[in-house]
């Protein structure tokens, strides 16, 4: 039995490019990645957002209405029902005078029981460490 | 010997990011190594077959299948094909396509994974 331990760290603004999103689908498929793995093997994925990243967390997001797109808020929901780890840098927030009423914590509609956490970024960079591996998007 | 993964999302055409990944492919296969590439989002245009090769554009469908006959493990992501157009029956012969637990599934036994995001 093992564990790879991937990091998502999202650092680009949404819509923009499609990066956000794929950071997002990219981890959700961590939660089917056991058919490609030994019995009792497994690959966790935490997600991070820093700087511009940060603004792909804001609530209400009109993806549907304006693009007929699921949205970045709608997949990040969908992280915290599989139980992903997801953390927002408190200090990029402040940045741009955001605070945790401005953005996405929780998904009880998804049936979600774990929250975002807003974080200082020490305590990202500290995941990072625990990482194996980093992907940035 | 190692194994290294590499995920690049970046278009073959606008960018030479795919570029450096089949170089980078080919440098550790000389070495030795084990090499998985994924691609997803705009990098799936690499997958197409018979693209048509100009100086002015990067071509890379004859290095990369000279590289996948030597053992070069290359997987685009299905959706992110599909949703541009690049069908099954126009797929390069030797890319697979799956989804993206591939590339999480390769990462898991990589000695180091290389992720190039896309534009």
């Amino acid at each position: 039995m093992a564990t790879t331990k991937l990091g998502f760290v999202v650092t680009r603004p949404g819509y923009k490019s499609e990066n956000p999103k794929l950071a997002l689908t990219h981890a959700i498929a961590s939660q089917s990645v056991e058919i490609y793995l030994k019995d009792g093997d497994i690959v966790t994925a935490d997600i991070a957002f820093v700087g511009d990243g940060v603004l792909n967390c804001l609530k209400d997001q009109k993806a549907v209405e304006n693009y007929d797109l699921n949205s970045t808020e709608s997949h990040i929901k969908m992280s915290l029902l599989l139980d992903l780890n997801v953390l927002v840098c408190r200090e990029d927030l402040d940045r741009f005078g955001l605070s945790e009423k401005d953005i996405v914590i929780d998904a009880p509609e998804f049936g979600a029981e774990v929250e975002v956490k807003v974080v200082p970024y020490s305590e990202i960079s500290q995941m990072m460490e625990e990482m194996n591996h980093l992907l940035f998007f | 010997m190692g194994k290294l993964t590499i995920g690049c999302f970046a278009s073959l055409v606008g960018s030479t990011n795919l570029d450096f990944a089949v170089k980078l492919s080919a440098a550790a296969m000389e070495k030795g190594h084990k090499v998985d590439l994924w691609v997803s989002g705009n990098g799936t245009m690499i997958s197409i077959k018979d693209q048509r090769a100009f100086k002015d554009y990067s071509s890379l469908e004859k290095p990369l299948k000279e590289l996948m006959a030597k053992g070069l493990n290359v997987t685009a992501c299905e959706a992110c094909a599909e949703s541009r157009g690049y069908h099954a029956d126009h797929t390069l012969e030797g890319v697979k396509r799956f989804s993206m637990d591939w590339y999480l599934g390769s990462a898991f036994d990589a000695d180091r994974l290389l992720h190039i995001g896309g534009e």
